[in-house]
Protein backbone atom coordinates (compact mmCIF):
# COMPACT_ATOMS: atom_id res chain seq x y z
CA UNK A 1 0.00 0.00 0.00
CA UNK A 2 1.22 3.71 -0.79
CA UNK A 3 0.84 5.94 2.15
CA UNK A 4 2.61 9.61 2.78
CA UNK A 5 4.73 10.01 5.80
CA UNK A 6 4.75 13.73 7.02
CA UNK A 7 8.29 14.61 9.19
CA UNK A 8 8.47 17.41 11.55
CA UNK A 9 11.18 19.52 13.62
CA UNK A 10 14.45 17.79 13.80
CA UNK A 11 12.70 15.10 12.26
CA UNK A 12 12.34 16.66 9.13
CA UNK A 13 15.92 18.51 9.12
CA UNK A 14 17.01 15.02 9.69
CA UNK A 15 15.49 13.57 6.64
CA UNK A 16 15.57 16.55 4.61
CA UNK A 17 12.00 16.10 3.60
CA UNK A 18 8.66 17.74 4.73
CA UNK A 19 6.47 14.84 3.25
CA UNK A 20 7.66 11.84 1.46
CA UNK A 21 5.09 8.98 -0.50
CA UNK A 22 6.07 5.30 0.36
CA UNK A 23 5.59 2.09 -0.31
CA UNK A 24 5.28 -0.10 2.31
CA UNK A 25 3.90 -3.56 3.93
CA UNK A 26 4.23 -2.36 7.48
CA UNK A 27 1.76 -3.59 9.93
CA UNK A 28 2.11 -0.82 12.55
CA UNK A 29 3.21 2.72 12.42
CA UNK A 30 6.00 1.82 14.08
CA UNK A 31 7.13 -0.66 11.90
CA UNK A 32 7.18 2.10 8.87
CA UNK A 33 8.93 4.31 11.40
CA UNK A 34 11.65 1.67 11.30
CA UNK A 35 11.56 1.26 7.67
CA UNK A 36 11.87 5.10 6.86
CA UNK A 37 14.94 4.94 9.47
CA UNK A 38 16.53 2.51 7.61
CA UNK A 39 16.59 5.27 4.95
CA UNK A 40 17.16 8.33 7.08
CA UNK A 41 19.29 7.33 9.84
CA UNK A 42 19.12 10.97 11.51
CA UNK A 43 15.90 9.53 13.11
CA UNK A 44 16.07 8.83 16.33
CA UNK A 45 14.28 9.28 19.33
CA UNK A 46 11.62 6.36 18.34
CA UNK A 47 10.43 5.84 21.86
CA UNK A 48 9.83 9.46 23.08
CA UNK A 49 8.19 11.07 20.01
CA UNK A 50 4.34 10.90 19.01
CA UNK A 51 3.01 9.57 15.99
CA UNK A 52 -0.73 10.31 14.41
CA UNK A 53 -2.98 9.19 11.40
CA UNK A 54 -4.76 11.65 9.62
CA UNK A 55 -4.74 14.25 12.47
CA UNK A 56 -5.55 11.83 15.40
CA UNK A 57 -2.95 10.55 17.69
CA UNK A 58 -2.56 7.17 17.77
CA UNK A 59 -0.22 4.48 19.26
CA UNK A 60 3.70 3.15 18.06
CA UNK A 61 1.49 -0.29 17.09
CA UNK A 62 -1.82 0.72 15.57
CA UNK A 63 -2.24 -0.37 11.85
CA UNK A 64 -2.87 2.30 8.97
CA UNK A 65 -4.22 1.93 5.46
CA UNK A 66 -3.83 2.56 1.51
CA UNK A 67 -3.65 6.74 1.14
CA UNK A 68 -3.24 7.33 4.77
CA UNK A 69 -1.03 10.17 6.29
CA UNK A 70 0.74 8.92 8.93
CA UNK A 71 2.68 12.10 11.28
CA UNK A 72 5.83 11.52 12.77
CA UNK A 73 6.52 14.24 15.64
CA UNK A 74 9.88 14.41 17.22
CA UNK A 75 9.44 14.48 20.83
CA UNK A 76 7.62 17.58 21.61
CA UNK A 77 8.80 20.50 23.42
CA UNK A 78 6.21 23.34 23.91
CA UNK A 79 5.67 25.97 26.76
CA UNK B 1 -16.02 30.11 21.65
CA UNK B 2 -12.75 28.59 20.99
CA UNK B 3 -10.99 28.31 24.89
CA UNK B 4 -7.48 26.56 22.99
CA UNK B 5 -5.59 29.22 20.51
CA UNK B 6 -2.21 29.75 18.88
CA UNK B 7 -1.18 32.82 17.55
CA UNK B 8 2.17 34.06 15.96
CA UNK B 9 1.78 38.04 17.34
CA UNK B 10 2.33 38.95 21.42
CA UNK B 11 -0.69 37.67 23.77
CA UNK B 12 -2.96 40.51 24.82
CA UNK B 13 -2.96 39.22 28.78
CA UNK B 14 -5.51 41.67 29.97
CA UNK B 15 -8.00 40.87 26.71
CA UNK B 16 -7.52 37.38 27.56
CA UNK B 17 -7.82 37.29 31.61
CA UNK B 18 -11.18 39.24 30.72
CA UNK B 19 -12.83 36.89 28.74
CA UNK B 20 -12.49 34.64 31.93
CA UNK B 21 -14.09 36.72 33.90
CA UNK B 22 -17.77 35.08 35.45
CA UNK B 23 -19.69 36.20 38.07
CA UNK B 24 -20.00 33.09 39.68
CA UNK B 25 -16.02 32.52 40.39
CA UNK B 26 -14.30 33.52 43.78
CA UNK B 27 -10.48 32.14 42.26
CA UNK B 28 -8.98 32.73 38.76
CA UNK B 29 -5.19 31.33 38.88
CA UNK B 30 -3.09 32.35 35.75
CA UNK B 31 0.10 31.02 34.43
CA UNK B 32 2.61 32.26 31.79
CA UNK B 33 5.02 30.65 30.65
CA UNK B 34 8.39 33.13 29.61
CA UNK B 35 11.18 32.89 26.94
CA UNK B 36 13.97 32.76 29.39
CA UNK B 37 17.94 33.85 28.38
CA UNK B 38 19.41 30.86 28.98
CA UNK B 39 19.10 27.08 29.23
CA UNK B 40 21.26 24.32 30.65
CA UNK B 41 24.13 26.39 30.97
CA UNK B 42 23.96 28.30 27.29
CA UNK B 43 22.92 31.64 26.93
CA UNK B 44 19.80 31.79 24.73
CA UNK B 45 19.72 34.81 22.29
CA UNK B 46 16.11 33.85 21.01
CA UNK B 47 13.55 31.00 20.45
CA UNK B 48 11.81 29.47 17.44
CA UNK B 49 7.88 27.74 18.10
CA UNK B 50 6.52 25.57 15.33
CA UNK B 51 3.30 23.92 15.80
CA UNK B 52 1.25 21.58 13.86
CA UNK B 53 -1.78 23.68 14.30
CA UNK B 54 -4.66 21.22 13.28
CA UNK B 55 -3.44 18.66 15.66
CA UNK B 56 -2.54 21.26 18.22
CA UNK B 57 -5.73 23.23 18.40
CA UNK B 58 -7.29 19.79 18.78
CA UNK B 59 -5.83 18.37 21.23
CA UNK B 60 -5.74 21.52 23.28
CA UNK B 61 -9.46 21.54 23.58
CA UNK B 62 -9.37 18.17 24.59
CA UNK B 63 -7.29 18.83 27.34
CA UNK B 64 -8.86 21.73 28.72
CA UNK B 65 -11.85 19.79 28.34
CA UNK B 66 -10.47 17.44 30.71
CA UNK B 67 -9.22 20.12 33.21
CA UNK B 68 -13.31 21.21 33.66
CA UNK B 69 -14.37 17.47 34.12
CA UNK B 70 -11.24 16.52 36.48
CA UNK B 71 -11.15 19.05 38.56
CA UNK B 72 -15.16 21.05 38.27
CA UNK B 73 -13.98 24.12 37.67
CA UNK B 74 -16.04 26.80 35.70
CA UNK B 75 -13.63 28.20 33.01
CA UNK B 76 -9.82 27.19 31.37
CA UNK B 77 -8.47 28.80 28.27
CA UNK B 78 -4.60 28.78 27.38
CA UNK B 79 -2.94 29.90 24.40
CA UNK B 80 0.33 29.58 22.70
CA UNK B 81 2.70 31.72 20.24
CA UNK B 82 3.90 29.88 17.35
CA UNK B 83 6.98 31.18 15.58
CA UNK B 84 10.27 33.54 16.48
CA UNK B 85 9.90 34.87 20.15
CA UNK B 86 12.69 36.94 22.13
CA UNK B 87 13.43 37.18 25.84
CA UNK B 88 10.84 37.73 28.09
CA UNK B 89 7.93 37.31 25.87
CA UNK B 90 4.98 34.97 26.81
CA UNK B 91 5.40 31.50 24.95
CA UNK B 92 2.29 30.24 26.63
CA UNK B 93 -0.56 31.44 28.76
CA UNK B 94 -2.76 29.50 30.93
CA UNK B 95 -5.99 30.97 32.68
CA UNK B 96 -8.36 29.08 35.40
CA UNK B 97 -11.82 30.49 36.79
CA UNK B 98 -13.81 28.34 39.24
CA UNK B 99 -15.74 29.75 42.64
CA UNK B 100 -13.17 28.25 44.84
CA UNK B 101 -9.00 28.96 44.72
CA UNK B 102 -7.94 25.01 45.51
CA UNK B 103 -9.19 23.90 42.14
CA UNK B 104 -8.48 26.44 39.92
CA UNK B 105 -4.74 25.75 41.29
CA UNK B 106 -4.92 22.44 40.31
CA UNK B 107 -6.67 22.37 37.19
CA UNK B 108 -3.98 25.37 35.82
CA UNK B 109 -0.96 23.08 36.73
CA UNK B 110 -2.83 20.26 35.22
CA UNK B 111 -3.10 22.33 32.02
CA UNK B 112 0.33 23.12 31.29
CA UNK B 113 1.95 20.05 32.39
CA UNK B 114 -0.34 18.33 29.61
CA UNK B 115 0.17 21.00 27.11
CA UNK B 116 3.77 20.50 27.45
CA UNK B 117 3.93 17.02 26.65
CA UNK B 118 0.86 15.97 24.36
CA UNK B 119 0.90 19.03 22.04
CA UNK B 120 2.82 18.61 18.75
CA UNK B 121 4.88 21.55 19.32
CA UNK B 122 8.65 22.04 19.08
CA UNK B 123 11.14 24.61 20.23
CA UNK B 124 14.47 25.62 19.02
CA UNK B 125 16.82 27.35 20.60
CA UNK B 126 19.05 30.27 19.17
CA UNK B 127 22.15 30.44 21.06
CA UNK B 128 24.62 33.33 22.16
CA UNK B 129 27.23 31.87 19.76
CA UNK B 130 25.19 31.18 16.93
CA UNK B 131 24.28 27.72 16.54
CA UNK B 132 20.30 26.35 17.03
CA UNK B 133 19.22 23.44 18.27
CA UNK B 134 15.65 21.77 19.41
CA UNK B 135 14.52 21.38 22.62
CA UNK B 136 13.50 17.79 22.05
CA UNK B 137 13.74 15.77 25.93
CA UNK B 138 11.23 16.96 27.19
CA UNK B 139 9.55 13.97 27.66
CA UNK B 140 12.92 11.59 28.08
CA UNK B 141 13.74 14.08 31.31
CA UNK B 142 10.29 13.00 32.59
CA UNK B 143 10.27 9.60 32.46
CA UNK B 144 14.27 9.40 33.36
CA UNK B 145 15.60 8.26 30.31
CA UNK B 146 19.25 9.56 29.08
CA UNK B 147 19.08 12.32 26.74
CA UNK B 148 18.64 11.20 23.02
CA UNK B 149 22.21 11.01 21.28
CA UNK B 150 23.43 13.84 19.62
CA UNK B 151 24.94 12.28 16.19
CA UNK B 152 21.78 13.29 14.39
CA UNK B 153 21.94 16.30 11.90
CA UNK B 154 19.36 18.39 13.69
Amino acid sequence: MQVTVRYFAAFREATGFETETVDTGAPSTGALFEECRQRHPGLVAWDASLVAINDEMVQWDSPFSDGDEVLFFPPVAGG
Amino acid sequence: MKNFEVTSSPIDLDVFRNRLVDRSCGGYVQFEGWVRDHNEGQPVLRLEYEIYEPLALKEGERILAEARERFGVTRAAAVHRGGVMEITEAAVVVGVASPHRQEAFEACRYIIDQLKVRLPIWKKEHYADGHAEWVNCQRCADHGHPPHPREAPL
